[in-house]
């Protein structure tokens, strides 16, 4: 049984009174996620993402197309027993302290009283919030709003977890604690369905992804897939190299940057290691670093976008957003 | 029904913190003591004053409470997005709105009751003792109470469809409207055309009849609701409730959440 | 912060603006209360007001009430008046609440009574008591109130003796009404008649208005009947003597009398130049009150 699965799902909004003026908010997505993956639905803002967590939810309701998560159908809310969510800039009752809303959340999602203490407890310590369990939610910065969101999403130990940019107001150390967190519920063996639209995180977790623009579906597989495992440069770092070395290694080189006492050579892509090194080493070169650069996700994503763009633009189907990683 | 539950009591909670309530309960207990200034400016009629004074008082103040928290309770669930934390557990939309009204009708019971006590407290500092006539004011305030448990569910009905402020305006207007509705059905038959007297009685019928709750004059009197009175009025609440809670849910199950 | 100068001038114009507010509603006040006694009453129908009140009509009645003995307090403060509301006020507040007994039985005593103390329209408390008893059958003082209007105001001693009686039928009836009934049908117009039917009114006074009222009545009838029987004593005292008497102090020293008589007011009795008894020139009772 699959984690999640999506046919031809279609949102569209009426925009107003006029039955003319529509927004195509999700174009027939389909796409599918095994059990115990990590997946990232990627994309600009405005790209769909939100609007297709909310319709997995149940908030909002599809135009036409079908879903079902864990083999149930949109609509049993059953199955919300075995998912938890993260909305995008979550918001909670201000009258309540932390430990408070978890235990509403866990007494909604069926704990019994013990359970839903000593879950709180639990989860309060693995977002990082233990010393605020009884703070007033009105106090906490968005930071905290975001932790105490994630460990909601988790009072149920659901099996599928839709996280909506659980990234968002995080410090570089929230966010990597949040990486930690997905990582480790990877290791449990739940499917974890995170939006974003920072990139390397993405990169760095995701078993597979999904490229969203427009509502439309612009890419999915791996990222080895979608990059093509192509390489886009060879970087090279020399530590003071004579001009001799440079001349050398003249006709490899694309580009080159000197930092203080550093030079940071740009490769081409298809040039041959072993060559270069040898031509390096041969004119005294004091080699710092090698390393194969290859294309990002980013740069795809540009790219993409750039020519979904265009294509839009040549269509001329109203002015879409421009695309920002 | 322990989702239920668990949304009835989170919604007494809540309504508990406003700060609005505490004002308006204060101001209803004000408003019963000048009862006792009423009865001194007047002529014999001192207990008549206190109890027409007092039952009034709960009645006005029970219904803004009860519109305000039948909108602001529903309303800033949905504006702040809050209702999502609850949507996404495993609790149905017809769940949320059976504990929304529940939570709110505990809160209209606990306020209600303490503006009576402060009643009878002025009542029998009044009256020195109190004996059996002086029930008549607790059947007079069970029906009041039973009038605000529709209009918080009128209230609760409208907030799911528009704003706070035309929820607010459409509930108060139907009140009005359901303690006139003798005269409509008598402007109706007053009328010359058979359409218009069958639209205003058919109307008549179908529209939540609040002036049948009225019993504010008689307890004054002393007078006591006879017993079947009390179950068909009880009954009628009951089944009119269900009307609009059940409204309620069709409506927001169909509702997106943007 | 504004500079100090600027804040006092601030501070200044408050008071200034207030003590003119003030002054300008004394002014006001006064043009209001010269204009007219009387009150504004815009909704003139009481059923009327009865289905906006949305429920609160007994709180309403009870205000219109307050305002009937407002009404009622301030026509007599500027000595007497003609009430002319008075009848309005009080239809509207037992159409507001028809079980508010004492505005039947208020308004009966003093829209039957004659000016200066009432509003002299005794048909008017007819129909007020009239509708009273309609709304509240088992209530049989407002039969009592019916007989007294008749009995007094009208002279009707037959249709007083009907309303004594029926109201003598009611369960929990005093036995009185029935002996009452029977002497007002016998007697109507005795002065003792009279003095049982103000006594009755007085005991059961609810307040201080209707017991003064009564009080009045009671003492101008003790006069009227001391008067009578003054004159009874200066008719023996003619007969005797073959002279009529000067003045009261022939009947003491006469011995027909232990001492000089005094009204209830404490003035004493005198005879009059008709040579009938008649009330001392410090009298405060009024005659026209012991019929």
């Amino acid at each position: 049984m699959r984690a999640l699965e999506t046919t031809e799902l279609t949102k569209e909004y009426r925009l107003g009174f006029w039955p003319k003026r529509r927004k195509l908010a999700l174009d027939r997505l389909t796409l599918a996620v095994e059990q115990g993956e990590v997946f990232g639905l990627l994309g600009p803002n405005g790209a769909g993402k939100t609007t297709l967590l909310k319709l997995l939810l149940g908030l909002i309701f599809p135009t036409t197309g079908a879903a079902r998560i864990l083999g149930r159908p949109l609509g049993d809310v059953r199955v919300h027993a075995r998912i938890g969510y993260l909305p995008e800039n979550p918001s909670f009752y201000d009258h309540l302290t932390a430990s408070e809303f978890l235990n509403y959340a866990g007494w909604l999602c069926g704990l019994d009283a013990a359970a839903r203490r000593r879950r709180g407890r639990d989860l309060l310590e693995q977002v990082g919030l233990a010393e605020s369990a009884a703070v007033a939610l009105r106090r906490f910065s968005k930071g905290m709003v975001q932790r105490l969101g994630i460990a909601q999403a988790l009072v149920n130990d659901p099996d599928v977890v839709f996280l909506d940019e659980p990234m968002s107001g995080l410090d570089p150390l929230g966010r990597r604690e949040v990486r930690d967190l997905i990582l480790d519920l990877r290791r449990q063996g739940k499917t974890v369905f995170f939006s974003t639209h920072i990139l390397p995180d993405a990169e760095t977790l995701c078993d597979r992804v999904a490229i969203l623009n427009h509502g439309r579906l612009l890419g999915l597989g791996t990222v080895q897939e979608i990059l093509g495992g192509s390489l886009e440069s060879i970087e090279l770092i020399l530590h003071d190299p004579a001009p001799g070395v440079l001349q050398a290694l003249a006709a490899f080189t694309t580009a080159s940057v000197r930092t203080g006492d550093r030079v940071r050579l740009e490769l081409a892509p298809d040039a041959d290691v072993e060559t270069v090194l040898a031509a390096a080493l041969h004119a005294g070169a004091r080699i710092i670093s090698l390393n194969p650069v290859k294309a990002s996700l980013e740069d795809y994503f540009l790219a993409r976008i750039k020519d979904a763009v265009a294509t839009a633009a040549g269509k001329g189907a109203g002015g879409g957003e421009a695309g920002r990683a | 029904m322990n989702r239920i539950a668990a949304i009835a009591v989170h919604t007494f909670k809540e309504s508990v913190r406003e700060k609005v309530l505490y004002n308006l309960v204060v101001f209803a207990i004000l408003m019963i003591a000048a009862g006792l200034i009423l009865g001194g400016v007047s002529v014999g009629i001192n207990d008549i004053a206190l109890v027409n004074l007092g039952l009034s008082a709960i009645s006005v103040f029970g219904l803004v409470i009860a519109v305000f928290i039948g909108i602001s309770l529903v309303w800033k669930e949905i504006e702040r997005r809050t209702v999502y934390n609850i949507l996404s557990k495993p609790v149905a939309r017809a769940e949320f709105v059976l504990g929304k009204f529940l939570g709110l009708v505990l809160t209209l019971v606990v306020n209600t009751a303490i503006m009576t006590a402060g009643f009878y407290l002025v009542l029998w500092y009044e009256k020195g003792t109190l004996g059996a006539p002086d029930l008549a004011p607790l059947e007079a305030v069970y029906f009041i109470l039973l009038q605000l448990t529709l209009i918080v569910a009128v209230a609760l009905l409208f907030s799911t469809i528009s704003s706070p402020v035309l929820s607010a305006v459409f509930t108060l207007s139907l009140y009005v409207i359901g303690n006139l509705l003798d005269d409509l059905r008598s402007l109706g038959a007053q009328s010359g055309s058979a359409a218009l007297r069958g639209l205003s009685r058919a109307l008549s019928l179908v529209l939540p009849d609040f002036g049948a709750f009225g019993d504010i004059a008689p307890a004054a009197h002393g007078q006591l609701i006879p017993g079947h009175r009390i179950l068909t009025h009880s009954l009628y609440a009951a089944l009119y409730a269900t009307v609009l809670v059940s409204s309620t849910i069709l409506i927001f199950e169909r509702r997106e959440l943007r | 912060m504004r500079p100090v100068p600027a804040r006092r001038a601030v501070a200044l114009a408050l008071v200034a603006a207030l003590a003119g507010s003030i002054i300008l509603r004394l002014g006001l006040d006064r043009e209001a209360s010269v204009q007219a006694p009387g009150t504004a009453i815009y909704v003139t129908s009481g059923e009327t007001l009865r289905r906006l009140s949305l429920g609160y009509e007994g709180l309403l009645a009870d205000l219109y009430w307050t305002r009937a003995v407002q009404y009622f307090g301030r026509q007599k403060l500027a000595g007497g008046g003609d009430f002319q509301d008075l009848g309005r006020i009080l239809r509207i507040t037992t159409e507001l609440d028809p079980h508010l007994l004492i505005a039947y039985r208020f308004g009966a005593i003093f829209l039957a009574e004659r000016p200066p103390d009432g509003a002299g329209r005794p048909d008017e408390a007819l129909e007020l008591i009239r509708r009273g008893i309609a709304a509240n059958p088992s209530y049989w003082r407002l039969w009592q109130d019916l007989g007294f209007i008749y009995y007094w105001d009208l002279k009707d001693y037959a249709q007083a003796a009907r309303s004594f009686e029926a109201g003598s039928r009611e369960p929990g009836a005093d036995l009185w009404m029935k002996t009452l009934a029977a002497s007002v049908a016998a007697q109507g117009g005795e002065l003792e008649t009279s003095r049982a039917l103000w006594s009755e009114v007085y005991s059961q006074a609810g307040n201080a208005s209707i017991r003064r009222s009564a009080a009045g009545h009671l003492a101008a009838i003790k006069a009227a009947e001391d008067i009578e029987r003054l004159n009874r004593l200066l008719g023996d005292f003619a007969r005797r003597e073959g002279r009529p008497a000067a003045s009261i102090e022939d009947l003491v020293r006469a011995g027909t009398l232990p001492a000089r008589p005094i009204d209830p007011s404490g003035a004493a009795y005198e005879v009059g130049p008709d040579g009938k008894a008649a009330l001392g020139s410090g009298s405060r009772i009024d005659l026209r009150l012991a019929r």
